[in-house]
Formats: structure tokens, sequence, C-alpha cells
């Protein structure tokens, strides 16, 4: 169970959140091609080690943030806005 | 010569004391060069190697795995076989391979354990019945087994399950394919890697591909912990982990990897004689010839390589199953554990070439690729040695992402993804 820290509410059990997946994703503009649609729709790094994504306080105060964090040892690094930069 | 398996050798063994037993498949070590490398020593590619062999004649071939063979997903799974599929795609290959699964044991001359015990797939809503007899129609239509069950039958069939008027969930009746259950899933990717070893395939383990040899844009082997092993065509067959591969190299999938966890009980009495799954609550379950319940959980929603799983989708999954089954609420859980498993958005396989020229991928099963083994080695195997797309896999290519033809399977998978 991942204990994560809500941008406003603090740390709360996993089962409030929902993951909204890997964060920073940008539309590409309407004339791009199919291969750039499906790099934005589909096409994902899914790295082994650090990922930035997005969360959702579901059950909670209903906030969505972003998070660093490690997909081997679930290990939270860096919390932040969802408009703020990624950490580095 | 390896044993060849009978009731025969069996008695001849209990005479010698069982001291004529050699192991069952050779253990290699890697030689410079093949015809082909297969990465990934699961299910998917023990079974590329062998139909590499048997079916194309390829017998120069070294499955590597980084682990031991079937330690990954093949020796994680609930064990259950089906091909209750919707689309006409998908229900071509799940049913190809369930027929393969059903002569397996007599084509490795190995013991899968194969048990048609049926599966029975619960509607807990009006919405949920009339799904199933629309999806029921469609199996139908594509040639598959399957069948509407009212509330009595499933009451006659389960009866440990809650159909009181008090239940907490109400169960309205179920979508049944007989030809459904289960397989020893150890037993397949050791049926597997015997019959391979003895048409000559090198299965070599505690191998890891660091990186992939290239040679003008195209694959020519791959850099391992054993030193480089070349060969001008390369398949993947890594689960949860094609996205670190396809990283090595140089390329994307639409793959994000998932654990999916599942629990085995302390043995009981024969209790349940089908695979029950239930979409309602996440659960799935069924009864090993052991006497344990073997439990299925929904998948941990938020990408991860740990194979744990957590407790939180552990504690729900288990209310799940004591909300139909009240009468397990004293069992003990033995064991939990993880897979890591490669869902992509149609949750749908992905089998063919990549972008790297000469080099090829089977992945993208998702939460079902136990059932897929047979097929998803017959069909890379194909690919692999005629350079053409095996037509059962034509359309689960990776192309199906840029132009658009999905086959979204996300109700059939099982799994909420």
């Amino acid at each position: 169970m991942m204990r994560i820290p809500c941008i406003l509410c603090g740390e709360r059990d996993e089962s409030e959140f929902t993951c909204g997946g890997t964060a920073h994703l940008v539309r590409p503009p309407l004339e791009a091609s199919d291969r750039e649609w499906a790099e934005y729709l589909f096409f994902r790094d899914n790295p082994k080690g650090v990922h930035l994504e997005r969360w959702r306080h579901s059950y909670g105060c209903g906030q969505w943030f972003n998070i660093e964090r490690h997909s081997v040892t679930h290990e939270i690094s860096s919390v932040y806005a969802v408009t703020e930069p990624p950490p580095r | 010569m390896r044993n060849h398996y009978s009731a025969w050798s069996l008695l001849r063994g209990a005479i010698a004391g069982h001291r004529n037993w050699t192991a069952a498949w050779r253990d290699a070590t890697p030689k410079p060069a093949y015809d082909v490398i297969v990465v990934g020593g699961g299910g998917h590619g023990l079974a590329t190697a062998y139909y590499l062999a048997k079916n194309h004649r390829i017998t120069n071939v070294a499955v590597i795995e980084r682990g031991w063979i079937g330690g990954g997903n093949t020796g994680r799974n609930t064990t259950i076989v089906r091909s209750n599929y919707l689309y006409p795609a998908s229900a071509r290959l799940y049913d190809f391979s369930l027929k393969l699964y059903e002569k397996l044991s007599l084509e490795l001359n190995f013991n899968i354990m194969l048990s048609q015990r049926g599966l029975v797939l619960l509607a807990h809503s009006r919405h949920d019945l009339d799904s199933m007899s629309r999806w029921t129609n469609a199996l139908r239509m594509n040639g598959i087994d399957a069948d509407l069950l009212t509330a009595s039958q499933v009451a006659a069939l389960l009866p440990g399950l809650d159909m009181s008027p008090r239940a907490r969930i109400p169960v309205l009746g179920a979508l049944t394919q007989p030809r459904a259950g289960t397989a020893r899933h150890d037993a397949v990717a050791w049926g597997y890697a015997r019959a391979a070893s003895l048409l000559g395939v090198d299965i070599i383990q505690n191998c890891e591909v660091r990186g992939f040899a290239l040679r003008d844009g195209r694959v020519v082997g791959v850099d391992t912990n054993l030193g480089p092993i070349r060969a001008e065509r390369v398949a993947i067959a890594a689960a949860g982990h094609s996205s670190v591969l396809a990283e090595l190299a140089g390329f994307r999938l639409p793959v994000t990897s998932y654990a999916l966890q599942a629990l085995v009980s302390e043995p009981l009495k024969p209790f349940l004689n089908t695979v029950v799954l239930s979409p309602g609550t996440g659960a799935y379950l069924s009864q090993s010839d052991k006497g344990e319940l073997v439990i299925g959980a929904m998948l941990d929603l938020f990408p991860s390589y740990a194979q744990r799983g957590s407790f939180a989708i552990t504690q729900s999954i288990l209310a799940g199953v004591l909300v139909l089954f009240p009468a397990f609420s004293r069992l003990k859980m033995l064991r939990q554990w993880a897979g890591i498993v490669d869902v992509v958005q149609d949750s749908s396989p992905i089998i063919g070439r990549t972008p790297v020229p000469g080099l090829y991928i089977n992945c993208g099963w998702g939460t079902g690729g136990f059932k897929g083994i047979p097929v998803g080695g017959w069909t890379l195997a194909h690919v692999l040695a005629t350079g053409e797309n095996h037509p059962l896999a034509e359309p689960f290519q990776l192309e199906r992402f840029i132009t658009g033809r999905l086959i979204d399977e996300a109700a059939a998978s099982g799994i909420a993804h």
C-alpha cells in the first residue's frame, strides 16, 4: 500500500487516489500526421524506473497533481502542481 | 536420448527405482551465432522456438531468458484458458490457441493437465444479461461454444454461491463457455522447453539482454551478460518488460506495464468444478487439483514493475470473493504475488514486425497471455521463418495504433483496464 502525499491534503492511503497515467504529454496540433497522433494517444515510454505521472485525490479533495515515482520501488520522490514544470 | 514419457516408461522407472530419468531439457551455453534468437523464456518464447523447429525446420535457435524458464508471468497466472472473445479476428486467434491446447499434451508428450471444466461468467444486472446475450450470439457466429445460463442453472452449478434474496450482489444468470478451463502453467513451459530442446533448440537461462547489435539499422544480434550472440532474426517475447527491450532497440510501444495479482488459499475438499468470473466484483477463481482456490484480482491501476501487488487490491478482491461465496470467510490465504502485464489500449496482442528490420515482437497480451501461448508461438514462428505475417496475426500488427484499426477487447479481456 502506497501512502501518497496529496498536494492539498497531505499523506493519504493509495486507495483514495486514481492514477491518470503519464504526465506532461503535449497534444499535437490538429494538422499532425497519423503517426504523431498515435505517438500522443498510445505510445508511451513506460520506464522501469522514475516515472512522472498524474494522480487525482478522487476520494478526497478531487485535486489533480503530478508526482515523480519509481515504478519498481514505488518510492515517491517529488510532488508538484499540474501547472509546474517537471522537477528536473 | 531423452525419456519418452508413457505409462510404460513410468512402469519401467518404477522397477528401476526411478533412477533412469534424465533432465527434461538441455541447459545450454550460448554459441556465437544462431539463425534466430528468441528473447524471453516464458511460454510464448518457448512455444515460438518449438514451432520454429517443428513447423519450419529452423532448429538453430536460442531462447535466452534473464531468470529461469517459466519464472515470469508463465508461472504467475491463474492458469485459465478460454476463447470467448467478441470480434471475429480475436475469436479466430484465441480459439486456434484453445484448439492447440486441446492436443498439446499429446503433441509435446508432456501432460499439461488441461481440464476443460468450463467457465461461468456471472451477470449481476439486467445490463450484464443483455450484453452477455449479444456476446453469446457473437461467439456462436464465430463458431465458438457458448451458452447463456439462467439463475437457477447457475445455482445448481455453483452450490456455494450466495443466491439468496438478501445477497449483496444479485446473480441473474451467466455466460458459459464449456470448452474453457485450466491447464498446469509450469507444465506448458516445461513441455515446450523439452520438446524444443529435443529438436535442437538451445535454452539459455540467466542470460540478460543488455542491448541489441544493429548494422545499417538492421538487427544483427544481442549483447548479453554472457557476451554477444549473433543472429539475423531476433524476436522479443517478454510480456511486461517489452518496453524495456524496445527502448534498448530504439523504439517505443503502446504498452503500459501494470501489476496483476493472484492469491492461493489453503487446500479445500472439492467444492468448485468450474472457473467462475465475476466482472462486477473484479474477482475470478477456480479450484486447483490440489484443492487450493486460485483467485485472480483486477489490475493495480498504476504503472508498476514490482512483482508484489498492492494490499488495497488484495483486500477488495477478497471482499468480492466473500460477497459471492460467504462460506469462504474462514479460509486462509497461503500465497499472494503479482506478475507484470503489458497492457495496450485495445487489450489485444501485437504479433509481428517492429520498426527495426529483423526484430520481431509478441507482446500486448496484457492480462490474458497464458491462454494465448500456443497461438502466440505459432504465429511469431511463422513471421520469423517466412517474413510474412500469419493470417491469424495479420490484424494484430503494431501499425493498427497508427491506422486506427484497433480491436477493442476491453470487455472480453475480463479485467477492467
